[in-house]
């Protein structure tokens, strides 16, 4: 790989599109290095980004518990986790430079937890028989973001790294073929700006907000990453979207977001529903020999620890059968009361306290008492950029990193992995791959006048004043949340050709209507709330359709992808290796028509894809 | 149940505002706050009128973004409880709830609830980290840390940068989170080689942002949403004058006054960058 000369990288200015782990890394590093880097986020302060949060942990092949933990064998858990559609070259990367991002973190003063000989402590997490997860209590994210902030502050006070909040990316440069930069607009002032560079790095996120409720912050979004898409970027797998299985369920509908209860949880809770159909009798009535603890019994050596999907899918099953539990009937109990008898109330409040008083807070139900209720909801999303193992998408000069690109996690993501992944392409990948895209291309300086520019604002503007002038009868809302109603029911957590048929359907009919009917208050001149949601949930529109049909051209069971045609005898995803085994990246092609569909074939030299088994 | 809702309006900083009341019918009570006013919202943009400005993102707790006051009390009622996790629960049927800004001069106001917090970014700026660049860490073992001390460093690191404290404080002062962070980092071995340096730096710039002095009322803990301990604010006090004392050569901080409003002069530290 090559270097950018010392004296050099100054004169190069980047632009970092986010500021959570991966982007607050990224422009951090990057800042270190030397290079001039502009960073933007849409939040007031980078210290608002969604990474902050994640709760449970940070995987890290350390092997400090001695329980025969290893890169290979992270890799190994990652790539099996993923169901086999993740590149083995990227995981295996990803697994070498977990441990160096631990030392990292710890070198910035991350609190970890500890154990009494001053050590890191570990806990164990969902798809693994290792105890490798680093955490600092309940908020794991909010701390590995707040130590990327500060290393990005840092920066800022340098001078190496200009900050500009409230200022959210609506297009994309692209000039000879390369990213150069990209067009702003100030939420406060609603200025329409460009801000020019070498090369745009975008970690922006998922977008799970296309379900309206998951467990993303409000304001995450696809807009940045969409518009890369529609200037050229192919987008990678829209269909492989992860389902957390433990979420607080829906309580009515004026709900805004669904609130996730931290994975770890599974480490000492135990999941079940009552045997018998509709058993409305309050849980401490039910007695042992009443209850399915259905995770144990079908799948006895991972039990509770199981992957995402496949706890997600059971809980799905056993309320589909009416075993449900809770008004709905949309929730399945987890429950401590074993884990307190064995361990005590002390440990498990040191464990999880905050936890349990977000629960009690929010259902107004004490859980050290009273089983948790839980189901899934939408929470992550492996689909994203497609970028090679440089982090490049196909754009040149386009890099995308952290969720927002596609590469690292397949069709289902292990707990403790998104933080990893995160950083990972933040600190140690892309200043590299950056560094070797700089020194072996010529980059002319751009004209500010140049036509692509010009064209990129009017664009921009354009698609303001259009949403602002529809003035109909709906608000965004409404039509956001009638939106994600119908990917939910069509394309959540199982799907099927003849629903993804009629999702597509009613997808093209209801984003016909939004352009006709949407009511969006104010002007663009000043802090206008729903105007950025407008915006927003237009290319969302754009993308529910895409994530349909990727979904519909996929015959296949995977990960997170559950087709109901496919599937075992035992009602497992059926994975078909001789005709899926690849990347499906989708080119734009026009506003309405179909995007055109190009395959990554995925080779695995190392680890045999197998049906995964949990059992 | 039904609900009052009485808000300060004010269209963007130079514009004058004022209270306006709102009825909301329909209440249920395991809405959040801010689920309230996102209904309120929907009703205001079907009538042509301009929606409520509030900030908000998790809507977990975590984020920080959220929060105004609810009937003069930062965060509403309920302790260690941000608006976004306040479920009307708390209220009672035909409430009135008078909803305002944090105000401090620190933080300027944008529009009707949303203020802007930069101030605090600047101070962490100032010092609020542990100098340590990608790549140049040892192994995450290499430096015990006893549980005693990750365990106070994690009860300040639990800071959320929300502006509840200033808002809450009779003088606007940014004391319990400037020390929250000055405890994280210094507690902690990692972060004692910049302790000194880091405390001057970075109460400079609070004091230099305009955020008032603190007088030890207290109302900042009893507000914090994650009951950050009023014991920070005693050890940025121990860590500030330790400082000055060893660095008293330095000219940074003899020459300096400990605050803006005892000489009546402004400070000049080194002034960050981008601003």
């Amino acid at each position: 790989m090559k270097l950018v000369n010392p004296a050099n990288k100054r004169r190069h200015t980047l632009i970092v599109v986010g500021s959570g782990l991966a982007g607050a890394s990224a422009a951090a590093t990057l800042g270190e290095l030397g290079y001039h880097v502009s960073c933007f986020c849409f939040q007031d302060s980078p210290r608002r980004a969604h990474s902050i949060a994640a709760q449970g942990g940070i995987n890290a092949a350390k092997n400090y518990q001695n329980d025969g933990d290893s890169v290979y064998r992270l890799f190994y858990d990652t790539v099996k986790g993923g169901d086999f559609r993740a590149r083995e070259a990227n995981v295996y990367r990803l697994a070498q430079i977990s441990v160096n991002i631990i030392d990292q973190c710890v070198a910035q003063g991350v609190p970890f937890a500890r154990e009494y000989g001053g050590t890191l402590a570990n806990r164990s997490f969902g798809g693994a028989q290792v105890s490798r997860t680093f955490y600092a209590r309940g908020q794991t994210g909010q701390q590995l973001l707040l130590g990327a902030y500060q290393a990005l502050e840092r920066q800022v006070q340098a001078g190496t790294v200009t900050m500009y909040p409230r200022t959210e990316m609506l297009d994309l440069i692209v000039i000879d073929g390369r990213a150069r930069g990209i067009v702003t607009r100030n939420l406060v002032t609603g200025e329409v700006d460009t801000h020019l560079g070498d090369a745009v790095i975008l970690g922006t996120g998922g977008y799970g907000n296309v379900f309206y409720l998951s467990t993303n912050a409000k304001g995450s979004n696809v807009t940045a990453i969409w518009r890369a898409h529609k200037r050229g970027a192919l987008f990678a797998n829209p269909c492989y979207t992860q389902i957390h299985p433990t979420c607080i369920p829906v309580s009515g509908d004026y709900q805004s977001k669904l609130t996730l209860m931290s994975e770890s949880l599974r480490n000492d809770g135990r999941i079940w529903v009552p045997m018998k159909k509709g058993d409305k009798r309050t849980p401490d009535q039910i007695p042992e020999t009443d209850r399915d603890y259905y995770l144990e019994r079908r799948y006895p050596s991972f039990g509770n620890l199981v992957p995402r999907d496949v706890a997600s899918r059971n809980a799905k099953y056993v309320c589909d059968e009416g075993r449900g539990v809770g008004e709905t009937g949309l929730g399945v109990y987890l429950d401590f009361g074993d884990a307190i008898r064995r361990l005590g109330r002390k440990a498990i409040e040191e464990r999880y306290g905050n936890l349990f008083d977000m629960y009690q807070r929010i259902t107004d139900e004490d859980p050290y008492t009273v089983p948790m209720r839980i189901y899934p909801a939408i929470h992550y999303t492996m689909g994203g950029l497609w970028v090679d193992y440089h982090l490049m998408s196909t754009i040149p000069g386009l890099f995308v990193i952290g969720e927002a690109n596609f590469s690292d996690h397949g069709a289902n993501r292990l707990g403790a992995s998104a933080l990893m992944q995160g950083l990972s392409d933040g600190y140690f990948i892309v200043p590299y791959t950056v560094g070797d895209y700089l020194a072996t291309n010529k980059l002319d300086k751009v004209a500010e006048t140049h036509s692509e520019i010009r064209n990129a604002v009017a664009c921009v503007q354009q698609t303001v004043q259009k949403l602002l002038g529809i003035n109909g009868k709906r608000t965004v809302d409404s039509f956001h949340r009638e939106l994600g109603k119908i990917v939910w029911e069509y394309c959540g957590m199982s799907r099927n050709a003849q629903g993804l048929e009629t999702a597509i359907e009613e997808i093209r009919s209801l984003r016909e209507e939004y352009w006709q009917n949407v009511k969006v208050p104010g002007s663009g001149d000043d802090f206008n709330q729903s105007l950025e949601k407008a915006g927003r949930v237009a290319d969302f529109f754009e993308l529910a359709e895409l994530m349909c049909v990727d979904a519909l051209e996929r015959n296949e069971s995977c990960g997170g992808h559950f087709r109901e045609e496919y599937q075992t005898a035992d009602g497992e995803a059926q994975r078909d290796d001789e005709e899926f085994s690849y990347v499906a990246a989708w080119g734009y092609r026009g506003y309405g028509n179909r995007e055109d569909l190009s395959k990554e074939p995925l080779e695995f030299q190392y680890v045999h894809p197998s049906q995964r088994s949990y059992k | 149940m039904r609900i009052k809702l009485k808000i300060w309006r004010q269209k963007s900083r130079n514009a004058s505002g004022r209270f306006v009341s709102y009825p909301v019918e329909n209440v249920n009570p395991d809405m959040s706050m801010l689920e309230c006013l996102d209904v309120l919202n929907e009703q205001l943009i079907q009538q042509g009128e301009d929606p409520v400005a509030f900030e908000h993102d998790c809507r977990e707790g975590i984020c920080g973004s959220c929060g105004f006051m609810v009937n003069g009390v930062a965060h509403g009622p309920l302790p260690a409880t941000t608006v976004c996790q306040l479920t009307m629960r708390h209220f009672n049927d035909g409430n009135e709830l008078v909803l305002e800004p944090w105000r401090a001069r620190a933080f300027p106001l944008i529009k009707d609830l949303v203020v802007d917090r930069r101030s605090f970014d600047r101070i962490i700026a100032a010092g609020g980290y542990i100098s340590v660049s990608t790549g140049s860490a040892p192994d995450g073992n290499a430096i015990p840390v006893p549980k005693e001390a990750a365990d106070r460093a994690m009860d300040a690191a639990a800071c959320i940068g929300c502006g509840a404290c200033v808002a809450a404080c009779p003088n606007a002062s940014a004391a319990l989170f400037t020390g929250a962070k000055m405890t994280h980092l210094g507690i902690l071995p990692q972060g004692k080689p910049e302790r000194d340096v880091r405390a001057i730096r970075m109460v400079a710039q609070m004091n230099e942002e305009g955020f008032g002095g603190c007088t030890n009322i207290g109302e900042c803990t009893g507000v914090c949403p994650k009951e950050i301990p009023l014991e920070v604010i005693a050890a940025m006090n121990r860590d500030y004058f330790r400082a000055s004392w060893r660095e008293r050569d330095n000219v940074v901080t003899t020459i300096r006054p400990f605050t803006e409003w005892s000489t009546g002069s402004k400070l000049q530290v080194d002034p960050p960058s981008g601003r």
